[in-house]
């Protein structure tokens, strides 16, 4: 079973984030998750693929806490604890989730639970406004802004704590090429800035644009877990070549 | 006709003319209900917000039975107001039977279920809108419910206002427990029953005006927060 990150194995920092024993998810009488074991490190971009219904969305939301694992066991790492708990982790959803308020009282919301003066919340918006490229639409409604500038304020606020890890699913899913550009120059930021990226995505194109690695789940396990550039050339299995092929049977249609 | 027309005469005239006495029933009924209204938004959207937030065993039936509370019957809270509050009573020591006092709690206990109720419709769409967003933040279930209520604001005033419709024109409680005690426990609903009983409709139907005046104004209110709310939602 997949163990990596190879990049960062490599590197300085050994540390690990999250890692992953044997998790298996149950729901009902259906094995969603079966047997994982893998590790996330500290800094990185792990992009996320598999077919529809692989279980992506479960994998990241056992990464968040959102779900507990029926067996095994999930360990998150000094690296992660050390940190106020509550910033450690941020997420953002493919329909992003704005609170009743104004673009800006949405950043302040993340801030609100940070232990900072008003001027230092006050000079985080308004780099968030800007990173997001919102600094026009501050005062508006968050809900009348359009798909694209909703997810960039989702975001914007997630990355503005500053958190460990960032756990992003089909941020980009239903966005114009323009506003796909800003989230993933987002995403960079975020990433050099010292936050891990987990991302799931669909886009060939776009996983080898941000990937340091990639990992690729189907039927609820994992079959790859690669660096970027090897996972394209050699993905290592037959189900990830099939994915990559576009020949993969597709769970969603019936067909497994 | 004739009785129409000589109630809106007569109501013109008491308003115009500021009769003390009209004045008088008016401010009580208005000080009743807002304090009824407000200690029961207090318990209400708390109620609420904290069924949206919290999960437990039993929770399913609580609701059930706040729904149910709805549709209480007044003079059945009335009644039980008034064995609580009657000297031999076991609140009876501190003598608030045919008080404003009394009539608070009555209409207190006849809107809250009301207000919960609503309230709990109002933010049980939206949490389970932010509920994934929550727990990514693992927030707390104060802070959830800190946000619920801010968030919702505009919603919970249309609850509230709806509480305040349904509490300025109640009889049957405030009537057992408050005694329509001229100057004293007086109000619009519970002087108009008086007058009606007298034989005096025109007078009865004058304060029906006014009556009607609030509502309406109510509802115009609640309007205006609708579409306002619409707006937002749909922009």
């Amino acid at each position: 079973m997949p163990e990596l990150d190879e990049k960062a194995k490599g590197s300085k920092n050994l540390d690990k984030l999250i890692r992953f024993q044997n998790v298996t998810l149950k729901i009902g009488h259906h094995q969603l998750i079966h047997d994982i074991s893998c590790s996330i490190n500290t800094t990185g971009k792990i992009v996320v693929m598999g077919p529809n219904g692989a279980g992506k969305s479960l994998f990241l939301r056992l990464l968040a806490g959102l779900m507990k694992p029926t067996a095994g066991k999930i360990t998150r790492g000094a690296h992660f604890l050390e940190h106020n708990q509550n910033m450690n982790l941020s997420m953002v959803f493919q329909n992003p989730v704005l609170l009743r308020r104004s673009t800006r009282a949405n950043i302040e919301y993340a801030l609100q639970r940070m232990n900072i003066s008003r001027q230092q919340r006050l000079q985080l918006i308004s780099s968030a406004l800007g990173v997001a490229r919102l600094e026009e639409k501050a005062l508006i409604s968050a809900r009348r802004l359009s798909g694209g500038e909703q997810q960039r304020l989702a975001l914007a606020r997630a990355m503005v704590v500053k958190p460990k890890l960032l756990l992003l699913d089909e941020v980009t899913a239903s966005l114009d090429p323009a506003s796909t550009q800003i989230v993933e120059t987002m995403i960079d930021e975020a990433a050099n800035s010292g936050t891990k990226v987990v991302l799931i995505t669909h886009d060939v194109r776009q996983a080898k644009r941000i990937a340091d690695n990639i990992l690729f789940i189907h039927q609820g396990k994992i079959f790859a877990y690669e660096p970027v550039r090897k996972f394209f050339r050699d993905p290592g299995s037959h189900e990830a070549q099939a994915y990559l092929d576009g020949k993969l049977p597709n769970p969603d249609l019936g067909s497994e | 006709m004739g009785d129409l027309s000589e109630a809106f005469r007569i109501a013109f005239h008491l308003l115009a003319s500021f009769d003390r006495e009209l004045f008088e029933i008016i401010a009580l009924s208005l000080k009743v209900s807002l304090v009824a209204v407000a200690i029961s938004c207090f318990f209400g959207f708390l109620m609420g917000a904290a069924l949206c937030v919290y999960r437990f065993r039993g929770k399913q039936i609580i609701v059930i039975i706040i729904n149910a509370l709805m549709g209480l019957p007044p003079v059945v809270v009335g009644l039980c107001v008034y064995l609580m509050l009657s000297r031999s009573g076991p609140l009876g020591v501190f003598g608030l039977l045919y008080t404003p006092t009394a009539m608070i709690i009555a209409q207190v206990l006849l809107i809250t279920p009301l207000i919960g109720a609503l309230s709990l419709q109002v933010l049980h769409e939206m949490h389970k809108e932010y509920d994934e967003f929550f727990r990514s933040l693992h927030l707390s279930p104060l802070a959830k419910i800190k946000t619920l209520l801010w968030d919702a604001r505009f919603g919970l005033i249309i609850v509230g206002l709806a509480g305040f419709g349904r509490a300025i024109s109640e009889v049957g409680a405030v009537m057992i427990v408050g005694g329509n005690i001229n100057h004293l426990t007086r109000i619009m609903t519970t002087a108009i029953a008086l007058e009606t009983s007298k034989g005096t409709l025109a007078l009865a139907l004058a304060l029906g005006i006014i009556l009607l005046g609030f509502s309406v104004s109510l509802n115009a209110a609640v309007m205006f927060l609708r579409s306002a709310i619409s707006d937002d939602k749909n922009a």
